[in-house]
């Protein structure tokens, strides 16, 4: 199991830095004069631009640039944004942990709820209960999740004031202990639950089509011949072999969620990456920008990889195959 | 001999008793009736076997009498079906499944890599035949006891394996144990060899012999090899297009052959037994 592990983390490593070429490259290929940028709509005077190119090795070739920009961003070094008069990397460690928060706690409810609608929805052996969620589910997904989002915050926000309509609380609370995440939670609660309807019902219909193909394999013959009920049959050989396609779509998608919510981030001014990526391309932060989806890509090949291993774990063919 | 006493079937009704059973399947808006007034008995302790060519609705018979039907595309199921003289067509879900779990039927297939479940390790499958949710340590033993019993040498090392890393032979005795668990008066096979080598067909039929003498276990198993039949069976059903065609005794039915269908069955395989001769 350990040398799959390995395995699969050493395939990895030749895609990061790939991802990080790919990335330095477009910034070069962004049209307009790197030193005009810096000086604004003056013109650059000769000695200040040899001593910047000097500075910023402009004049080195593109491969020797290339070289240059991956041992930094190896080193941690993903520049410095003059919009924000911070180093790049400060801000993506700033914003991570928020983004990290609404998307596991948005998996957290989504991942069960799509789960049970779609067990519902596969194992029921009446078509009208199947039809109802799989329509609802159906439509629930079709809803864009910033109209969504304005639907939650109208309803829940506005009209009976239950939750705040945005951000993510003050940034010095007076709150301690219990009543603390009480507050957190209050302003969690509605981007989660978009968040959790969204993804929850793409899941529902995964799994559903994943019950309804377990159930045609030969082992559940041998579960019913083995006299198991119902119950006994989803729970010991419905669920987790259902489970397998699951936990790639979910992994990808969290991986995804990981580099912000775009959408759901500007809606209910999450302060995340999404938000800090919306700002940034705004601003023309190109530095920024680029850190944001080096740091995205990063989140996806992880979760990649911690897919490859729990597929490992739930199904004991691909841990002999590998 | 207790339990014939226990049963409400006249002392000397037959285990399985099956009257004039239809199944009619709906396959792609077609009706075709697999199984077309059909009657079939087991005595206790009796291997029956039913030949007949794909598609003559052996299976369909089969997973009919042992209730594992797919329900979806069933149109007609009629007909009696009774065990130990209770009627089974009829029978309650709750009722039914305590028949499989104790001293009632149980199925082994064609394709024991399909019908094991590719996440749990064998051991686990069979416990949880001897109770659905029980992983004990008398559950453990009884496993190992039943891996012993279907030829397995080492136990212990088998029941934690997972199905893929068995091979053909040692699934099926896997799916045997299985069934063995409930400790059934009936075993079904449905074509339990066809998937393997020859030479592990023969281990695997050895066993099957074996069990069913030392247990006093009814077996109905169902092929399309008459050398399997003429190992096993004391009676002998021919089937073809829905219906039965001919009911004999084994050795009846190679040498007096009554239905020309049988002949020529016989007379094929007589063919092929010849060729297994010569290459030898």
């Amino acid at each position: 199991m350990l040398r799959f592990i390995l395995q699969r983390a050493l395939y990895a490593l030749p895609l990061i830095f790939v991802i990080i070429v790919v990335m330095f490259t477009l910034l070069h290929l962004i049209p307009g004069d790197p030193v005009q940028s810096l000086v604004g709509d003056y013109p650059v005077p000769p000695a200040y631009r040899a001593v910047i190119e000097e500075k910023y090795r402009l004049n080195d070739p593109f491969v020797v640039q290339v070289g240059n920009y991956v041992v930094a961003v190896l080193h941690g070094d993903f520049g410095f944004s003059y919009q924000n008069q911070r180093p790049v990397l400060d801000l993506i460690l700033e914003r991570a942990p928020r983004t990290i928060l609404l998307a596991s706690v948005g998996f957290a409810f989504a991942i069960p709820l799509g789960m049970a609608i779609g067990v519902v929805a596969g194992t029921t052996r009446n078509p009208g209960t199947d039809k109802f969620w799989t329509t609802s589910a159906l439509i629930a997904y079709a809803i864009p999740t910033f109209w969504l989002g304005q639907l939650l915050v109208m309803l829940f926000a506005l009209r009976f004031g239950w939750f705040p309509t945005q951000g993510i609380g003050p940034l010095i609370s007076r709150a301690h202990g219990f009543d603390w995440l009480l507050e957190k939670a209050r302003y969690l609660a509605l981007p989660v639950l978009a968040f959790a309807i969204h993804e929850g019902m793409r899941f529902a219909r995964i799994m559903r089509a994943s019950v309804i193909d377990t159930l045609s394999q030969g082992y559940i013959v041998t579960a019913r011949a083995k006299g198991l009920s119902r119950g006994q049959i989803i729970r010991n050989h419905i669920l987790r072999n259902s489970s397998l396609p699951l936990v790639t779509i979910a992994g990808y998608s969290f991986g995804s969620a990981l580099g912000g919510a775009v959408l759901l981030e500007t809606v209910f001014t999450w302060p995340g990456l999404g938000l800090l990526m919306v700002d940034s391309i705004r601003l023309r932060d190109n530095l920024t920008v680029i850190g944001v989806v080096i740091f995205s890509a990063l989140a996806v090949i992880v979760m990649n990889l911690i897919v490859d291993i729990l597929y490992a774990l739930l199904d004991p063919r691909i841990r002999t195959a590998g | 001999m207790s339990d014939l006493a226990v049963s409400d079937g006249a002392p000397d009704a037959p285990l399985l008793e099956v009257k004039d059973l239809k199944v009619h399947l709906r396959v792609a808006d077609r009706l075709v009736r697999a199984v077309d007034g059909v009657d079939f008995k087991v005595d206790t302790a009796e291997c029956v076997g039913v030949v007949g060519e794909s598609g003559s609705g052996k299976s369909t018979l089969i997973r009919a009498i042992s209730r594992l039907m797919p329900n979806l595309q069933v149109d007609e199921l009629s007909g009696e079906l009774r065990f130990e003289g209770r009627d089974i067509l009829r029978m309650a879900d709750r009722e039914l499944r305590t028949l499989r779990r104790s001293r009632g039927f149980a199925m082994i297939f064609q394709d024991p890599l399909g019908y094991l479940n590719p996440t749990q390790r064998v051991g686990r499958q069979i416990a949880e035949a001897l109770s659905p949710d029980g992983r004990g340590r008398s559950e453990h033993r009884r496993v190992l006891d039943l891996l012993d019993e279907v030829g397995f040498a080492d136990p212990g090392a088998i029941a934690r394996r997972y199905p893929h890393e068995l091979s053909g032979g040692m699934r099926q005795r896997v799916m045997i144990a299985i069934a063995l668990a409930s400790d059934p008066k009936l075993l079904f096979a449905d074509e339990p060899t066809t998937a393997l080598d020859a030479t592990v067909q023969l281990q695997v039929l050895e066993t099957l012999y074996r069990l069913h003498k030392e247990r006093n276990m009814a077996v109905a198993i169902i092929t399309h090899d008459l050398g399997v039949v003429a190992e096993l069976c004391d009676r002998v059903y021919v089937m073809q297009a829905g219906k039965f065609v001919e009911n004999a005794t084994a050795v009846d039915l190679f040498e007096r052959p009554q239905h020309p269908y049988s002949a020529r069955l016989v007379e094929l395989s007589a063919h092929r037994l010849d060729f297994r001769g010569m290459q030898q």
